[in-house]
């Protein structure tokens, strides 16, 4: 199943995305579950503001790191799925 | 390295055991611990301020019925204060209009909310509570009119789990974000009740089979957290995370443990935060060093690959099923006791016998006609 680029992913009620002093990461806190997500998942999550595509964050995404920009859109699509199943974003 | 264990990762705490409704399959201690020893406002602040530079990242308020306590509200702001996602796992018979009012204002990030069947009668004679089933749909609402996630959770046991389909298909109608199928474990008043509340194996598989199905088709939309009971298991479940591990519980008293039913453990004694600093407690205390990663195992545990998956299972249901604390779980089919697990199916009988209430003084088979906190 492959997202349509226009899908624009928000935290789910009840979800907290912050950074966390004392184990010096970042963290998904949801209702009854957390996450400590990978380095890839933090510079996605970071540009989750249920205002940006998924196509805007591959753009973004694509002018920072050096992979080409259908690589980097097929790579977040996947880890916003996989987010999603989790219950940490609605798609 | 300074050779610190990781941090916990939730604080559970036991407001109290005050509890309008007598479920019983309760999982506080039979010991239920009087009013008068609750610590106080203050107490339970500095605790969160502790658990906050601890590293605790989410506090989970339960009880007996933590609505019970009238400064609830104070309590989740300050621990929403000092970061803390702040949950409540409540029966949502006392959550009324003004309570849902005064826990938005104070940045509560989520409630679990029990159900004890979605047919009210036979719901209310397991809770022992006339009426509450009605309350708790009202709850519901209010919970999402709020504005806030919901979880509905559902024990189930030989005398509802026919209706798991239905409890799925409501918490879908009420909006719940996450549901929890949970069969009893079968601890403390659980245990005391367990011919009364463990389904077959045919029950318990075709209830597995439902529950597949369900996550298949709400993918997306709603978690569906499932807990099978360790009776038909072939291996354990990872209690807790591991002991002392994860997770911190404590009493209405001010008793830390590694996990609410820790008590029935004969030969320790567990610290209190009335006069140990959590971080003292987590660090060093010997009641959580007793358990904490793989040294403690016996074989079969120690040589198996499992080991820092299950943990070895559960040090409770250990002492329960075999007197020592120090074995295997037994729910573990490599267990040396593993046969005490079908010894106790055996047990279950053709008809459940009637609940034992959980109450200060148990042993009244009749479900109260009014219940008081």
């Amino acid at each position: 199943m492959s997202l349509p680029e226009t899908t624009v992913p928000g935290l789910r009620r009840g979800v907290k995305f912050r950074f966390d002093a004392v184990r010096a990461s970042w963290v998904v806190l949801a209702p009854e579950r957390l996450f400590v997500p990978d380095e890839p998942a933090v510079e996605v999550l970071k540009l989750i503001d249920g205002a940006r595509s998924l196509g805007a964050i591959a753009d973004d995404l694509a002018a920072r790191f050096a992979a080409p920009r259908a690589v980097i859109l097929a790579d977040v699509a996947a880890m916003l799925t996989d987010l999603a199943d989790k219950g940490a974003i609605a798609l | 390295m300074t050779g610190l264990f990781p941090p916990p990762m939730g604080l559970i705490v036991e407001l109290t055991h005050r509890c309008p409704l007598q479920c019983p399959y309760c999982s506080n201690p039979l010991e239920l611990e009087r009013p008068a020893s609750e610590l106080d406002t203050s107490a339970w602040m500095r605790v969160f301020d502790q658990a906050a530079e601890l590293g605790v990242l989410q506090l989970h308020f339960t009880g007996g019925e933590p609505t019970a306590r009238r400064d609830l509200p104070d309590l989740v702001r300050h621990a929403s204060a000092r970061g803390l996602y702040t949950n409540i796992i409540t029966s949502g018979v006392l959550l009324d209009e003004p309570l849902m009012a005064a826990l938005m204002a104070a940045g509560i990030d989520h409630i679990q909310l029990s159900l004890q069947d979605i047919e009210p009668e036979n719901a209310d004679r397991i809770g022992g509570y006339r009426g509450a089933h009605a309350k708790k749909l009202a709850a519901a609402q209010r919970i999402r009119d709020a504005g806030l996630p919901l979880t509905l959770n559902f024990v189930v046991h030989r005398q509802n789990i026919q209706n798991v389909a239905r409890m799925i298909d409501i918490a879908e109608k009420l909006g719940a974000e996450r549901s929890e199928i949970a069969h009893v474990q079968y601890y403390g008043w659980g245990l005391k009740n367990r011919a009364a509340l463990l389904p077959s194996r045919a029950e318990l598989d075709a209830t597995t089979a439902t529950v597949e199905a369900a996550r298949a088709r709400l993918k997306g939309r709603m978690v569906i957290d499932y807990v099978v009971p360790d009776y038909y298991a072939s291996r354990p479940k990872s209690c807790m995370g591991g002991w002392a591990q994860r997770f911190i519980n404590i009493s209405p008293s001010g008793k830390a443990m590694p996990c609410h039913a820790a008590e029935t453990l004969p030969g320790f004694t567990f610290p209190s935060v009335r006069d140990t600093p959590l971080a003292a407690i987590w660090q060093s205390d010997p009641a959580f060093l007793r358990f904490r990663g793989t040294d403690w195992m016996p074989e079969p545990c120690a040589s198996c690959e499992r080991r820092e998956i299950d943990w070895g299972g559960c040090r409770c249901q250990a002492f329960a099923l075999t007197g020592d604390a120090g074995r295997t779980d037994p729910a573990c089919a490599l267990a040396p006791d593993h046969a005490v697990m079908a010894e106790a199916v055996a047990e279950r009988g053709i008809a459940p016998p009637p609940f034992i209430y959980r109450r200060i003084n148990a042993g009244s088979e009749r479900a109260p006609v009014e219940a008081v906190v």
